[in-house]
């Protein structure tokens, strides 16, 4: 046969959103709407099945494509990892869809409908770039789905069409294509030098000589562009700040976790020995992306700036596992593998909540500005309660999912005896804790006179609310259901 | 392998013109013109592998060279949105670069009829 | 020995030209730097034996890509003077960065081992029941499907991404500005002669590509051209984005590749796997409607988005 058992969700996931977007693009009008919706709900029934068959097996479940075995033709599997992040996209993109009713009503062919045409297609577009991204296992079918990433996300923060955003998208362009140009360079040097891009047979087969070291380093470079880990961040916050609400909490939930799921691929299967020196350079250059990014979103001023400075920040988080992982202390290493997973699933819920609820806010109270957002509380209480819930999220408090990452990523740096990367956790979430105040301090202050916000639809409120309440719930579950995680977790050698 | 070390040598070449050309001009229609010259070089590192690959009685493994053409076509689309954003940006803005501090609006494009 | 006779000259040809794009002091001449380094690697294509890619990139790499960017081109430089290069620490960082990379690059590629690895068996052995005679092709459509699929995929991203950049007031409407015919132009003439040699000659290289170099994409690419000419010529308009017609027509390829792939549960061994003794049509099929939306979508890629004033 071709694959496990489930095998045939993994297809499903890609196709189902795929055929959507097609029929969506090629239909237009009310039912590109009704088909993305009605496909991002199926699709959120994929990932749960997902989810259940891989902690049912207790292994990943794969498929080969078209019944070829790898390395003839082209693997798909899901294990913790995959399951996990594609849960959390489809529930994101679910609230998106939500969302998206109230603010893209009516996509049309008339003046006025471009965006909600474009929204409707981009949507299920994004599904199936995720879905390749996560559940793909060849190299080069995870090119295309890098490709597809950037082309959605591009589309996605012009939405809006200002003149402004098209600057900021060039320069992430520009930043994007290298990186793929150069992840591809990497392709093409492990094909030379192993006769295969499939990362299953890749793993534990590498050499650590010239064309794996140079493949593996231009790869890196170029995910970390994409990624905008500091040094290469100053692309994202104009690009993810600029672009419409719904857009930055999809770029800065979902579309920055693709590449950092290539990049775990990458450094844990398919280069040679555990790469320690790079691995520290690695969490270095996330410990700088922490500081300096909490340090620059304190100083913003204007809302939707400082929670994409914050996304600089918190995708810093997520490079502290690397050395940690390498370590050679099996626990320590399982404690910074499930803080990564945790991490990178809580943040996206807690960014999306918070660039949704920012929108709704700034709708509300027509006001940007972080000193303008008095009397924010009393006109939409609900996503400035989500602002909050997301932000104690972010500042890792318990019980929230962020706590739980912070706390494993924590554990693990005392473990292995690295304990400066501890200092840099507490330093961040000190720092953390205070842009977050500023929020809601400002939201809590009383209303101008004569302020008359404008009420904002229920039903986009409440389903920022879930996904802030969603990224606290992880931090609540029993340390059993966490371990599906650790389903086909890489063992480092020491 | 005589055959091939010429293409290898011109394909880094072409790969270290190219990131030259991306990080070092200011004219976004010139970076990406360096980007394709640069995509040009990475193509022949994938060519430089397939021809090497010669086996079976095939002058070169076939799926390097599928994969080149999967990757030509995605470089296209690439180079259109660039290029169409690069418009847009010039339409709305008068801008050819991506210095800071643009120049005024001029919005033709959303100007009233 | 005779082979260094001609691969030294193309390499260095191609190197030279590569440079020259960079050295060119106006934009034209960077673009025709870039043909010529395109198209002399189209010539190394030839000489590594890979004539489908050497196909490729003539037609995809080089002419498509240049067309594209002269005209947007033509519609900036009006507006603009050449911009000021960056500072020179910047560019010395470039310039050392980029040394760099290609030694460490030719360094690697010397390194590759020795015999090198290669799938060219198993892919003859696989494609032999499918009927085709392109192992190239076999490996787009048979064993590396999936790319493929996701590939005409990231075309119609591509064109509803290019399309939502569209002036909020022309939306809705045909793709690209509204050309001016010039009924004495050398544009009309060529609009007028070409189409009927083009659209033959990319057709014949769509229908070879299942046993001899050639394919859809570079057949598309052809047909393309030809339909875009007249639009550019002025000669005939486009249709609006809003008919059904034109979009159906970019997302078919997809469309049927899915449907053939999700077929392949009920009939075959699984997602995108051919039924026995079927192969070869069902490819011929999703190659068709391939060769259509390859056409449609790159013709809406070079035009840009809609921004004309009134319905044609």
């Amino acid at each position: 046969m071709t694959g496990t058992l489930g095998g045939a969700l993994l297809v499903l996931a890609i196709a189902l959103p795929l055929g959507a977007t097609l029929l969506a693009f090629v239909h237009g009008g009310q039912a590109a709407s009704r088909v993305a919706r009605g496909a991002l709900w199926l699709w959120l029934a994929l990932a749960v099945a997902i989810m259940a068959a891989v902690i049912r097996q207790g292994e990943p479940i794969s498929y080969q494509i078209g019944g070829f075995a790898p390395p003839i033709g082209i693997a798909l599997a899901a294990d913790g990892l995959a399951a996990a992040m594609l849960l959390a996209a489809a529930i994101i993109l679910v609230a998106a869809g939500l969302f998206g009713r109230a603010a893209y009503p009516a996509p049309s062919w008339d003046k006025g409908g471009r965006a909600a045409f474009a929204y409707w297609c981009l949507l299920p577009a994004l599904a199936a770039s995720l879905a390749v991204a996560f559940l793909a296992r060849d190299l080069f079918s995870l090119f295309v789905a890098l490709e597809m990433l950037t082309f959605t996300a591009l589309a996605l923060a012009c939405l809006d069409g200002r003149p402004s955003q098209f600057k900021a998208e060039l320069r992430y362009l520009l930043f994007a294509l290298l990186g793929s140009v150069l992840y591809l360079l990497g392709c093409a040097l492990f094909y030379g030098a192993y006769g295969t891009l499939d990362i299953g047979l890749l793993a534990g087969n590498t050499r650590a000589d010239a064309p794996t070291r140079l493949a593996g380093a231009l790869m890196t470079v170029g995910l970390l562009a994409k990624m905008a880990v500091f040094p290469l961040h100053l692309w994202l916050p104009p690009a993810h700040a600029g672009a419409p609400p719904a857009g930055s909490a999809l770029l800065s939930g979902l579309v920055v976790k693709g590449a950092f799921v290539l990049l775990v691929r990458l450094w844990f299967w398919v280069l040679p020995g555990p790469p320690v020196a790079g691995a520290e350079l690695l969490a270095t250059l996330g410990a700088a992306a922490i500081l300096v990014g909490s340090v620059v979103a304190l100083r913003q001023e204007k809302l939707k700036a400082l929670i994409a400075y914050s996304t600089v920040a918190q995708i810093g988080y997520l490079f502290l596992m690397f050395p940690l992982l390498m370590a050679g202390d099996p626990d320590a290493a399982t404690r910074a593998w499930m803080g990564g997973m945790l991490q990178a699933t809580s943040h996206a819920l807690a960014k999306a909540a918070m660039f949704l609820a920012a929108g709704l806010i700034v709708q509300s109270i027509g006001e940007d500005r972080v000193a303008g957002l008095c009397g924010a509380a009393r006109a939409t209480p609900f996503s400035v309660l989500a602002i909050g819930i997301g932000g104690l999220s972010l500042m890792g408090v318990p019980p929230s999912g962020g706590f739980t990452a912070k706390w494993m990523l924590l554990r693990a740096s005392v473990d292995t005896g690295q304990w400066w990367w501890s200092l840099v956790i507490l330093a961040g979430g000190l720092l953390t804790g205070g842009y977050v105040y500023r929020l809601v301090a400002a939201a809590l202050s009383p209303a101008p006179e004569g302020a008359t916000p404008r009420p904002v639809p229920r039903v986009q409120e409440a389903a920022v609310l879930v996904l802030a309440l969603l990224s606290m719930v992880l931090g609540l579950l029993p340390l059993s259901m966490l371990g599906m995680a650790q389903i086909g977790q890489p063992v480092m050698a020491p | 392998m005589t055959a091939i070390t010429p293409f290898a040598l011109a394909a880094a070449g072409l790969v270290g013109l190219g990131l030259y050309g991306m990080l070092a001009q200011s004219s976004v229609l010139r970076k990406v013109i360096a980007f394709n010259l640069l995509g040009i070089g990475v193509f022949l590192v994938f060519g430089v592998a397939a021809r090497r690959g010669a086996a079976a009685g095939l002058p070169a493994d076939p799926v390097p060279q599928a994969m080149v053409i999967t990757g030509l076509v995605v470089a296209f689309a690439a180079t259109a949105l660039a290029l169409v954003l690069t418009l847009r940006l010039h339409q709305t803005t008068g801008a050819v670069t991506l210095a800071e501090d643009p120049a005024p609006p001029a919005d033709s494009g959303m100007q009233p009829e | 020995m005779t082979a260094w006779l001609l691969d030294l000259p193309l390499a260095l040809g191609m190197f030279g030209a590569g440079a020259a794009t960079l050295a060119a002091r106006s934009l034209f001449g960077a673009v025709l730097g870039f043909i010529s380094t395109g198209l002399i690697a189209a010539l190394v294509w030839v000489r590594l034996e890979a004539p489908d890619v050497a196909l490729t990139e003539a037609v995809i790499g080089a002419a498509a890509t240049s067309v594209i960017i002269l005209y947007v081109a033509s519609r900036i430089s009006g507006g603009a003077s050449a911009p000021a290069p960056p500072p020179i620490a910047q560019r010395l960082l470039a310039a050392t960065l980029s040394v760099i990379l290609a030694a460490l690059l030719a360094h690697a590629l010397h390194a590759l081992p020795d015999p090198a690895p290669s799938l060219a068996a198993p892919i003859l052995e696989t494609m032999a029941p499918t009927g085709l005679g392109n192992p190239v092709t076999a490996v787009l459509m048979v064993q590396r499907s999936l790319d493929t699929l996701l590939e005409s995929a990231v075309l119609v991203f591509a064109v509803f991404a290019i399309w939502s950049m569209a002036p909020e007031r022309r939306w809705g409407r045909a793709p690209g500005p509204a050309f001016i015919a010039e009924p004495q132009g050398p544009l009309t003439f060529l609009a007028k002669v070409l189409p009927p040699i083009g659209i033959v000659i990319g057709i014949y290289i769509a229908w070879v590509g299942a046993d001899a170099p050639g394919g859809k994409f570079q057949g598309g690419t052809v047909l393309a051209a030809m339909w875009v000419l007249p639009w550019i010529a002025g000669l005939i308009a486009p249709p609006s984005i809003s008919d059904m017609r034109l979009r159906l027509a970019i997302a078919a390829g997809p469309l049927v590749f899915l449907m053939v792939g999700l077929a392949g549960f009920a009939v075959a061994d699984g997602f995108l796997a051919y039924p026995p003794g079927f192969a070869k049509p069902l490819i011929l099929l999703i190659e068709t409607a391939m060769t259509l939306s390859v056409a449609a979508a790159l013709a809406c890629m070079i035009a840009g988005p809609p921004e004309r004033r009134a319905q044609p």
